[in-house]
């Protein structure tokens, strides 16, 4: 990795963080999420139980662990894409508890999929357009006259149009998305979160299956997000990824934050070494989550073999 | 006295015909009914039909075994007239002033008509009283339609396992399963005709039926499934294909209602409150052998576990070393053996006809649906919840609804519990 | 064997009330089925409730023909938003048996003799077109190109028919190339996206549900006032499956996939019908009845299904990276 320039923003990420606790759910100076106590079980398994965590504005904040740590299903929950069992989260000081998917996106958290969900019978163009808000031809009567809805479609497009640029894909303008190399969707899907105008972005896995040329890219993506003063949230297993862009990183391990700090501190802690290794060491195990973490250690085990090649 | 009670027995065995035959679900409305006087049957009785309008519908004169149908063009009000002139000497009706009845005759009813019979001389010449001696509770007349209810949920839930066993390892919602029941029902009727006694005819039916159903999965579902066919695209193909099976009967079978040779009529029998006949409890019996048979195979033989791995996860399943061909194979024999063998059952208790299977469909779905969507157990249990549910609540609806009353439950249940009664929530993103 | 005669009728069903029909049932599955991804099942629920609103208002409440239109459509939006709230959020397999469900819970209740009074049982209800009629701007006679005619009451069925699919393509066309229609082609291939995107997938599938019912409806009228009578028979699950047939066959999310499908149908549907028996009548072919020329004919129409999805799942007109079928 070459060495490159502190931004501003990047420093006055790393200000923020620099006298802070490296505790689980330690309070930040200008939190934009505030997460309480939430907690989602699956019959006898507890899939999350958060007790209390902070996402400081204007970072990049990773947040790691094991597999089988809860980290998707949290992000379900506060996306709402799932309902919490219990507990409270704000965003920007406003409740989520209970806001379905849709609406959290409107407020301005909007999330990727660790499956990318590229819509591949609609060409990119399309793909883009449909992340802008409050396009009156959403509306079905007056979708029924052009009139009404043409000349914001238009500017929607050249909005469109400019983020396909940054993204590099402005050639594939006009394919189906399902045309689309896997790195280049996971490109489409950030460009598409961003047509919504967010502000904070919650990134699920974003490197899971991009080919290696094209991480770079990827990497400049969220920290050039970061650099329009968005806020990044993101579940990631690449550790070298998470060292390299991230302010501060959240541990997760059984459903609960374990671990907190910056990059390089909570690479060396001990509990999280705990978590990786041991995890599931004292869980007893049903056979179907015996069969799951065979699989995904599998899985794991396979990706590093990747890595390394 | 000797008289009077035969009589009264007659008049219960009639009854018992009425409340055990489950014929309520199928669509081709009939009257019919047996005429026996002292245990034997009295033939060549002319009886005749005609509607509240008094148009003509049709007439019969009871057979050897003192049956007669007559088949009516929809559900309304009919008078059905027994000819007592046709009455063989030394018989007569046991009320002089009933040979004339006024009957309702519901959507898919086949109306059992009762003319209770005596030996000439012992005629009650007041008439109605035989009628009073039937003063059921609301208890008797509950334990008569759980127990009927449970009939009709046994026969759901063998249709319903093959659903659930097909959808849990390919995916697939068969709409043509009802079919698979009507055409096991058949092939029994093809065999009994050309000789064979139902209880031969029926298990080599069910043989037949395994090997269709393997054959299907081998010949059409599969190779569909290799071309890498949606699943909603195979659903539409299933529909065509209960489309194509079913007009392939009516166009084999005509649409006309036909009876197997044996076990048409029997006497009744009466456990404490609950009337049936022995075919009936046979073929409960049967049901509830091959449930739990086919229960304790996914349970506990390696094949049912192979099974219950692929319906998880294939892929997995696969990995691990399943041949999961082979097992979706085994499971589409199975299942449609035990649609067939639930068609040749119902085929026993009602009359076949072409639309038989199509018409408990529905109802398989709903069951299979409560249970949760491929869960074979949640299948069973939401099966018998459906079929005790159609029955009972006849108490507060009129019967012609009963389906109506399941399928809004099935909706309302669904509202309060998508993933159904023993299903498992999906996990997003 | 009359040729003549087979053409014919052949020609005059695929033009026909029939067609007409089943062009705006399709009409409305498309915009469920083709660009929503919605396996609604109960179209014959929503064509149903058409006819019977409409019939029922007019026979059995003697309210004016315009007060029966619009309670048809009032009620396909209620039964809409009915079967919308506790379906529109399961899986597709699961609305699919539920839609089924609902239509024939529609059929049984209108067929009860519970509710005789109303519906008219299973007679079904009569005595409600003539309001209809009475606009009927053709005169008394036939009406026709050579050997193909109508009479006038037909004619004036066609015609409204034919100008409701003309509107009806022309609103989809607007809708479906629009912002809207956008949401809806989005939603077909993956909820969750849609979601993650700010849009209320709930709301949109809702209006979806609402319009194709809507649509639906109108199918129901004609399907009524063309034969002046309703039944509620007419409205089993097969009338659906003929629809998605139709559907397939014309090519799905087309705007002018339905109407082809319909008529093409229609027309293959009475050209294999009428040969068939014509040649039955005249000893060309000895081994079936005229009374199983039905029966043949509609294992052609379930062949024909199993074949097109198949062979050819975007139908005439589709194209095939575009519909839903291989979706789950």
């Amino acid at each position: 990795m070459h060495a490159e320039t502190v931004s501003e923003k990047k420093a006055a990420a790393l200000a923020a963080f620099a006298t802070l606790e490296t505790e689980p759910g330690v309070a930040k100076p200008d939190p934009i999420l505030v997460v309480d106590k939430v907690v989602r079980r699956f019959g006898g398994l507890t899939a999350v139980n958060v007790d209390h965590m902070e996402v400081q504005r204007g970072s990049i904040t990773a947040l790691i662990g094991p597999n089988g740590a809860g980290k998707t299903t949290f992000f379900n929950q506060l996306t709402g894409f799932d309902t919490a069992d219990e507990g409270d989260w704000t965003f920007n000081g406003r409740s989520l508890r209970g806001v379905p998917a849709h609406r959290v996106a409107r407020h301005g958290m909007v999330r990727t999929f660790q499956l990318t969900k590229a819509l591949s019978k609609l060409t990119v163009v399309e793909n883009m357009r449909l992340g802008a808000q409050n396009q009156r031809g959403e509306n079905f009567f007056r979708s029924l006259i052009p009139g009404f809805w043409r000349g914001q479609e238009d500017e929607i497009t050249e909005r469109a149009e400019e983020l396909l640029e940054r993204f590099k894909l402005d050639a594939k303008r006009d394919d189906f998305a399902g045309s689309l190399s896997g790195g280049q969707r996971k490109l489409l899907e950030m460009a598409r979160a961003l047509m919504v105008s967010p502000e904070l972005v919650m990134l699920d896995e974003p490197m899971a299956g991009v080919n290696p040329a094209l991480t770079q890219s990827l990497l400049g993506h969220v920290k050039a997000l970061r650099e329009e003063g968005m806020t990044v949230l993101f579940v990631e297993h690449d550790m070298d990824m998470v060292r390299d862009i991230s302010d501060w990183v959240i541990v997760m391990a059984q459903g609960s934050v374990i671990a907190e700090g910056p990059p390089d501190t909570i690479m060396a802690d001990h509990r999280v070494i705990d978590a990786y290794l041991g995890a599931h060491h004292d869980a007893p195990m049903s056979v179907e989550e015996a069969e799951e973490q065979l699989q995904e250690a599998e899985a794991e085990i396979e990706a590093e073999i990747e890595e390394k090649a | 006295m000797r008289s009077a009670v035969i009589a009264f027995t007659a008049f219960l065995g009639g009854l018992i015909l009425f409340l055990a035959a489950p014929t309520a679900w199928a669509d081709g409305e009939a009257l019919k009914g047996t005429l026996q006087n002292q245990g034997q049957p009295v033939s060549g009785v002319k009886i005749s039909a005609v509607t509240d309008s008094n148009a003509p519908v049709g007439d019969a004169t009871s057979d050897a075994k003192g049956e007669w149908s007559i088949a009516v063009p929809k559900p309304g009000t009919y008078k059905v007239t027994l000819d007592a002139k046709t009455l063989p000497s030394g018989v007569a009706l046991k009320f002089k002033d009933r040979s004339s009845l006024t009957l309702q005759v519901y959507e898919g009813n086949v109306r059992n008509v009762l003319f209770p019979l005596v030996s000439a001389g012992a005629a009650n010449q007041g008439g109605g009283q035989g009628a009073d001696t039937n003063t059921d509770t609301v208890w008797d007349e509950l334990a008569q339609l759980l127990f009927d209810g449970l009939a009709l949920g046994l026969i759901i839930a063998l249709g319903a396992l093959g659903i659930s066993l097909i959808f849990g390892t390919t995916g697939l919602t068969n709409f043509a399963h009802g079919e698979l029941l009507t055409i096991g029902a058949f092939i029994a009727y093809v065999f009994n005709t050309a000789g064979l006694h139902l209880l031969i005819a029926a298990p080599l039916a069910v043989i037949v039926a395994a090997g269709f159903g393997y054959g299907q999965e081998r010949f059409f579902w599969g190779p569909l499934r290799r071309r890498k066919t949606g699943l909603v695209s195979m659903m539409i193909i299933s529909i065509g294909l209960a489309i194509f099976l079913r007009y392939l009967l009516l166009f084999i079978f005509k649409g006309e209602n036909l009876p197997y040779e044996q076990y048409v009529a029997q006497d009744g029998i009466q456990l404490g409150p609950i009337s049936t006949t022995p075919k009936g409890l046979v073929a409960m019996g049967v049901e509830i052998v091959v449930l739990i048979l086919v229960g304790l195979a996914l349970m506990f033989t390696r094949l049912g576990k192979a099974t219950r791995a692929v319906s998880d996860n294939p892929a997995l399943a696969a990995s691990s070393g399943i041949n999961v061909d082979r097992i979706i194979r085994i499971v589409w024999a199975a299942g449609t053996a035990v649609a067939g063998l639930a068609g040749v059952l119902l085929g026993t208790t009602q009359i076949l006809n072409y639309q038989m299977g199509q018409q408990v469909l529905l109802l398989m779905f709903a069951g299979v649906t409560l249970g949760g969507l491929g869960t074979a157990f949640g299948a069973l249990v939401g099966s018998l919840v459906v079929g005790i549910f159609v029955q009972v609540s006849t108490l507060w609806i009129p019967p012609e609804l009963k389906t109506v009353g399941a399928l809004v439950v099935l909706i309302l249940v669904l509202l309060v519990r998508p993933q159904g009664i023993l299903g498992r929530r999906e996990r997003i993103g | 064997m009359d040729w003549n005669l087979i053409f014919t009728r052949a020609i005059e069903a695929g033009i026909g009330t029939e067609a007409v029909i089943y062009a705006l049932a399709a009409i409305g599955l498309n915009i469920h089925f083709g660009y929503t991804g919605l396996l609604n099942f109960g179209q014959a629920g929503f064509v149903a409730v058409g006819a019977y609103g409409l019939a029922t208002m007019i026979a059995t409440f003697g309210l004016p023909f315009w007060v029966g239109v619009l309670t048809g459509i009032a009620g396909a939006v209620v039964f809409a938003l009915l079967l919308g709230i506790p379906t529109l959020r399961l899986r597709a397999d699961y609305l699919a048996i539920v839609t089924i469900a609902a239509a024939e819970i529609v059929r049984l209740v209108v067929r009860s003799i519970a509710l005789q009074g109303t519906f008219g049982g299973t007679d079904g209800l009569e005595a409600f077109s003539d309001g209809f009629y009475s606009m009927n701007p053709y005169g008394p006679g036939e009406y026709g190109i050579g050997p193909i005619g109508f009479d006038n009451r037909t004619m004036w069925v066609l015609t409204v028919g034919w100008v409701l699919v003309a509107v009806f393509c022309v609103l989809v066309y607007l809708a479906m190339n629009s912002p809207w229609g956008r949401v809806l082609k989005a939603i077909r291939e993956d909820e969750d996206a849609v979601r993650s995107l700010g849009k209320n997938v709930f709301s949109y599938k809702m209006q979806a549900l609402v319009f194709g019912g809507v649509v639906g409806a109108f199918a129901g009228f004609l399907f009524a006032l063309s034969r002046a009578a309703t039944q509620p028979d007419l409205f089993s699950t097969e009338l659906t499956f003929y629809a998605y047939t139709v559907l397939i066959l014309g090519g799905a999310a087309r705007v002018l996939g339905p109407v082809i499908g319909a008529a093409l149908f229609w027309l293959l549907l009475i050209l294999v019908k009428t040969g068939m028996e014509e040649a039955v009548n005249h000893q060309v072919i000895t081994f079936i009845s005229v009374n199983q020329v039905g029966a043949i004919n509609y294992m052609l129409v379930g062949l024909g299904l199993v074949l097109l999805l198949i062979f050819r799942p975007q139908g005439i007109l589709g194209d095939k990276r575009e519909i839903a079928l291989d979706a789950r």
